[in-house]
């Protein structure tokens, strides 16, 4: 009994000292999304360009859903990576013009380049909303089936690309693959 | 009298007024509906600047969280209903008091444990601590130990 009143102090003291040390590398603006493993919120709306476009229009396979905006310096610093694999052709980009003018949207695209499908026009958020953005660049990761299977908040760095979305997508596609 | 100058200096202050400034101007059927508004803004986050309400915050996806906060009170929808479209799109992050689930449990009662904990102990120990005293006040001493102890003290 006299050892654990002398030892519960301090287990309590490293217990607590581990999850505030840990915290310290934790990034706060980071939320989880809620939408994890449910499916793509339903939309009818129009593209930048004016097209009507809904869930029916979303690529039936893995593809990536980027929230930009004209006014949205970091997505100018994501931009070359959505270029590349948007040439590259194997994930397709759809692109949530969140909160901005149509008419600085497309002159965004038309000076730095169009990575996009398309993109959703969302000038008043509502779709962000429904998305559980808050704040351009965040970028779902979306599976053939509609279904949001994970969030980025921030830059799409290529390196948060390689290790964070190609292992998610290795894995959704391990758990797609027909077992033998 | 009325110089143009003056009448510039005028207008720059009224411009500057901050009568002038953004704020939202949302119209109610009532003052119950207005109240509602008022409460929901205030106890719900902004998930963009972490630490302010709906209300104080000047970010575009508070603003536009207000917007849809008035809509739905004008449509009729309760409380309730509010708060679960929010959290079915923003998480427990938007509300200052997270809901009793069992994975917030320790953040909602941890606080009473380590009190139980802590008090437990501090218990222990004073029991322990006036258990000792009364042993040692219970000693008596013999003969030659108290003369012993009155020589000690006469020293003094």
């Amino acid at each position: 009994m006299k050892k654990f009143i002398f030892y519960a102090p301090i287990a309590a003291f490293l217990a607590l000292a581990f999850v505030l040390w840990r915290g310290l590398y934790l990034d706060p603006t980071e939320l989880p999304s809620v939408l994890i493993d449910k499916p793509m919120p339903s939309f009818v709306m129009t593209t930048v360009e004016g097209e009507p476009v809904s869930n029916a229009d979303l690529p039936g396979r893995v593809f990536l859903l980027n929230v930009w905006g004209s006014y949205c310096l970091p997505c100018l610093v994501e931009h070359p990576t959505l270029m590349r694999l948007s040439e590259e052709g194997e994930f397709p980009v759809v692109g949530v013009n969140y909160r901005d003018r149509r008419l600085l949207a497309l002159d965004w695209l038309d000076v730095n380049g169009d990575p996009f499908e398309y993109s959703i026009l969302d000038e008043d958020g509502r779709f962000g909303i429904d998305l559980g953005v808050y704040g351009a660049p965040e970028t779902f990761l979306v599976d053939g089936e509609g279904v949001i299977r994970y969030r980025h908040v921030g830059v799409l760095e290529e390196n948060v690309w390689r290790e964070v979305f190609m292992p998610a997508i290795a894995e959704l596609r391990g758990a797609l693959a027909p077992s033998p | 009298m009325y110089s143009p100058r003056l009448l510039l200096l005028t207008a720059l202050l009224l411009a500057a007024t901050p009568g002038f400034s953004q704020v939202d101007t949302f119209v109610f059927e009532n003052d119950e509906q207005q109240q509602r508004f008022r409460q929901l803004s205030n106890e719900l986050r902004c998930p963009m600047c972490q630490n302010a309400n709906l209300t104080g915050s000047p970010g575009g996806v508070a603003e536009d969280l207000r917007r849809e906060i008035h809509r739905m009170i004008l449509a009729g929808n309760t409380d309730a209903e509010i708060e679960q479209f929010m959290f079915e799109r923003y998480g427990d992050f938007i509300f200052y008091l997270p809901r009793l689930r069992a994975d917030t449990v320790l953040l909602w009662f941890g606080p009473l444990l380590f009190l139980l904990l802590g008090g437990y102990i501090g218990w222990r120990i004073f029991r322990q601590a006036s258990g000792n005293q009364q042993a040692a006040s219970g000693v008596a001493l013999d003969q030659a130990e108290k003369e012993r102890l009155r020589r000690l003290l006469d020293d003094e």
